[in-house]
């Protein structure tokens, strides 16, 4: 028992790295770990640089948009319409080919549609009050449903061939344009999440928006910004994608919505806002990268992989619960 | 800590944790067995040990006074007593026998309930369906039997002589009908043991008078009450008995007729404390805020004042005079509709708190749990919420400065946390209003404004909480303190606005400011004269 009126208080009773070490990231990196291994003795293709360069194809897309998802659902927000986003945004760029637009005007009208859609969830939600969930439900329905409409069973084609370059083009050696920027979006991102006043608001508002409100943080801005940043990443991802398939339909990148909250949830961030990481959500974009790849590698079908991803969902999110009652 | 217990009394009284003394002393007529009886529990959280071997007895058709400051650990053995938590040891005997509430649902069964400070009761049904959830009449096919339901509910409101609608949903009620709501469900299930954490709180005096009228029907009724609260003029006037916690431990118990009101102070907080409010010598200083003809659509209206530089300005008024409202209305919650306020002679702009902040006004709300703290973040983040641009560089936090900030304010205003990176929601509500109160002196305002600061804290933390008041004026700092404790509001105002219905009803102080014409200016009674 210390004496009360000479109390002194530490910053912290737990160092950064204890902390980290218990962390769900660092269960997270196990099972990525663990999968790796199991892939690599699954099948004899799996190590091979260029493979493995392969497979980053299939989550870095999902993953740009993952990062300003995840602050988005910690601020405790959602957006749903982010695929339609992806689709709404493909077709203005395909329409534009049509019109003899080259790459440079192809990846402003690729940026602007991914504003511009963000910008509508986030007037819809911050001007005029209504739960994002329910608005970016309706906005998915919609965007997509313009892009049905602009382009019916038809299919753009005729991309530029530089315009190629963001989806299929390489930076260096084995490592290509999508990859590397995953790689600077995730560093952007995890500074803004956690070395800046506006990655603290966020965390305040996800905690307690009243609370956030009466000391002084303009949470209405905070969410308007991160619905744009939602946004601007699906307009990032469109122009990905779309160089990557060099056409467009408007089925393209259906159902992805789902597949980045997955992604989001995975890494750690709570689905009802106030926690989760960066480090969480890339660790996350490898281990579904991972599992699709090599599930592909041996042959699985695309519905069984879905049904191997939704338990890895269940099981990675039960298993500390789990571990806690066993001990309990 | 050790050292601090009890130093200034008998040993023998306090430090014993059964009730030989007690027995000793005890009439004749109020000997009996103990209905509950709780020895030796201990409860620990990680970090915290917040129970460490007490003890407590409730007898038959008495009543119990718990009392403690805040974090003493009695939320701690309600949850206890009602099957919320486990204790890591200690037994629990009912009629003698030990038993064990491994859920809610068997605290129940064995006949207990608690009456909480906010009641925890189900808004959108009925107040019928209220008292009878969970052990609603059925019918022989299973169903709920509405109409015996229903004619149950109005016999046990008679009962209490609550004139409710049975039918009606509770969302409709006010704070003291949902507390005979909840009486009603006491009885409802029979209860022989009913547990009341500070169910005046939010009561007006009127409403206090009928509870106490019920709990004295409780107790001819033969059932065991253990009442919790602050307010020492009630403890007196009800309670046959008390036990006192500190820190977690036993710090006494027996009857309240061996007991004076200084002896329990002194056994909560281990020394005694100055109930005199602090003095304060110095006149206030220049005017810094002024607020003229300041309305809101259904709120308040047509208000005007001034605030000077090191004064105390009171803002009394019962509950819905429109206070809250107004001082939220300053610091830019919700937009007035007409009026300016000014600082320092220029009017400002307020659109959003964080206008108000930037210009040098702050606000510790009365809600804690909601509007002051946000429960999920660490302490230091909490208090450097507002202030990040002064800790930070270009929009990157700088840790370091951030506890170095929250460190200086934390110590000034003697915060008792474990470490400066837990979280504010494991702290006892008087130490999360300390947070609050750092979090906005750290911005180094120019007026603060205060929203009921001290409710529901204990009575250590209220006198520091005046002191630093008296102490924030003496440095110059205005300060508008919104309250509605009288003693509170004559004792630290300068001078006092008194608001009834959203007006202003009266400016008072000096000679004039007295209780008396404070409560006939809030209540319009007939005759008030400044």
């Amino acid at each position: 028992m210390t004496d009360a009126t000479a109390r002194h208080i530490p910053d912290r009773l737990v160092s950064p790295a204890a902390r980290l070490l218990k962390s769900w990231e660092t269960l997270l990196l196990a099972v990525a770990l663990a999968i790796f291994v199991a892939n690599s003795l699954a099948s004899p293709y799996f190590l091979n640089a260029w493979n493995l360069s392969d497979a980053t194809f299939n989550f870095t897309e999902k993953a740009m948009i993952a990062f300003a998802m995840a602050l988005l659902i910690i601020s405790g927000e959602i957006d749903l319409s982010v695929a339609s986003i992806i689709a709404l945004a493909s077709t203005a760029m395909g329409a534009a080919v049509q019109a003899g637009a080259g790459t440079p005007v192809l990846v402003g009208i690729g940026l602007g549609t991914g504003l511009a859609c963000g910008a509508v969830n986030g007037i819809l939600v911050t001007r005029m009050g209504l739960p994002s969930i329910v608005v970016t439900i309706g906005t998915m329905s919609l965007f997509r449903g313009i892009s049905y409409i602009a382009l019916g069973d038809k299919v753009y084609k005729g991309y530029p061939s530089d315009f190629g370059y963001f989806g299929q083009g390489y930076v260096w050696w084995v490592f290509s344009f999508e990859l590397v920027l995953f790689a600077i979006l995730a560093v952007v991102y995890g500074v803004l999440l956690h070395k800046t006043n506006f990655g603290r608001a966020v965390y305040a508002i996800g905690n307690n928006p009243t609370a956030a409100l009466f000391s002084g943080i303009r949470v209405q801005r905070v969410k308007f910004i991160l619905f744009l940043l939602t946004g601007l990443m699906s307009g990032i991802a469109a122009i990905c994608l779309t160089s990557r398939l060099g056409s467009t339909r408007p089925s393209i990148a259906f159902g992805w919505e789902l597949e980045v909250v997955t992604m989001v949830v995975l890494g750690g961030v709570n689905i009802l806002g106030g926690s989760g990481t960066i480090p969480g959500v890339v660790i996350a974009a490898f281990v579904m990268g991972l599992v699709t790849f090599g599930l592909g590698l041996l042959n699985v079908p695309g519905i069984v992989m879905s049904i191997f991803i939704g338990c890895l969902l269940i099981g990675v999110i039960a298993l500390p619960r789990l571990w806690t009652m066993w001990r309990g | 800590m050790s050292v601090r217990r009890g130093a200034a009394l008998a040993p023998d009284t306090f430090r014993n944790p059964h009730m030989r003394h007690a027995a000793d002393t005890v009439p004749a007529e109020v000997l009996g067995l103990p209905v509950l009886t709780l020895e030796g529990i201990t409860k620990s959280f990680p970090g915290v040990k917040a129970l460490s071997e007490v003890a407590l007895e409730l007898y038959p058709g008495q009543v119990t006074a718990l009392v403690g400051e805040n974090g003493a650990g009695k939320s701690t053995i309600v949850k206890v007593l009602t099957g919320i938590y486990q204790p890591d040891a200690g037994t629990i005997r009912l009629d003698g026998l030990p038993v064990t509430f491994p859920t809610a649902r068997a605290a129940t069964e064995a006949g207990i309930t608690a009456i909480h400070q906010e009641t925890v009761l189900f808004d959108e049904l009925t107040v019928a369906e209220n008292i009878f959830i969970g052990h609603a009449p059925r019918t022989r096919w299973g169903l709920i039997d509405w109409p015996e339901l229903r004619r149950r509910a109005v016999e046990i409101l008679d009962r209490i002589d609550a004139r409710l609608d049975p039918m009606m949903p509770l969302k409709e009620l006010g704070i003291a009908n949902k507390h005979l709501v909840a009486i009603a469900r006491a009885l409802s299930i029979d209860a022989r043991v009913v547990v009341m954490d500070e169910p005046t709180a939010a009561l007006s005096q009127k409403e206090i008078e009928e509870l106490y009228d019920l709990v004295e029907r409780l107790k001819a009724e033969g059932r065991a009450i253990l009442f919790i609260s602050h307010k020492f003029d009630e403890i007196f006037r009800i309670a046959d008995r008390f036990t006192v916690f500190r820190d977690g431990a036993l710090a006494g118990s027996g009857l309240m007729s061996d007991v004076s009101e200084s002896e329990l102070v002194r056994m909560m907080v281990g020394r005694s404390v100055d109930h005199i409010f602090p003095a304060r010598d110095k006149a206030p200083g220049r005017e810094v805020l002024r607020v003229e003809g300041l309305s809101h659509p259904t709120e308040f209206d047509d208000l005007s004042f001034t605030l000077c530089e090191g004064e105390i300005l009171g803002f009394y008024g019962l509950i819905g005079s429109g206070r809250s409202e107004l001082m939220q209305a300053i610091f830019g919650i919700t937009r007035a509709s007409s009026g300016t306020v000014s600082l320092d002679g220029a009017a400002l702009n307020i659109r959003a708190p964080a206008d108000a902040i930037a210009a040098g006004i702050v606000y510790v709300p009365e809600d804690r749990g909601k509007q002051g703290a946000v429960i999920g973040l660490p302490i230091f983040q909490n208090i450097t919420l507002p202030s990040l641009d002064q800790t930070s560089r270009q929009g990157f936090l700088k840790l370091a400065r951030e506890f170095a900030l929250a460190r200086t304010y934390v110590e000034r205003l003697e915060l008792r946390a474990a470490s400066l990176d837990q979280d504010v929601g494991n702290l006892s509500g008087g130490n999360q209003q300390k947070v609050v109160i750092a979090k906005w002196l750290a911005t180094k305002p120019r007026v603060i404004i205060l929203d009921e600061p001290t409710k529901g804290i204990d009575i250590g933390s209220k006198a520091a909480v005046h002191a630093f008041m008296a102490e924030l004026a003496a440095e110059g700092l205005a300060v508008i303190m919104v309250s509605s404790e009288i003693p509170e509001i004559v004792g630290m105002s300068d001078r006092v606005i008194v608001m009834r219905e959203g007006l202003m009803a009266a400016k008072v102080k000096g000679d004039d400011l007295t209780p008396e014409v404070l409560v006939r200016h809030a209540a319009g009674i007939a005759g008030a004269s400044g």
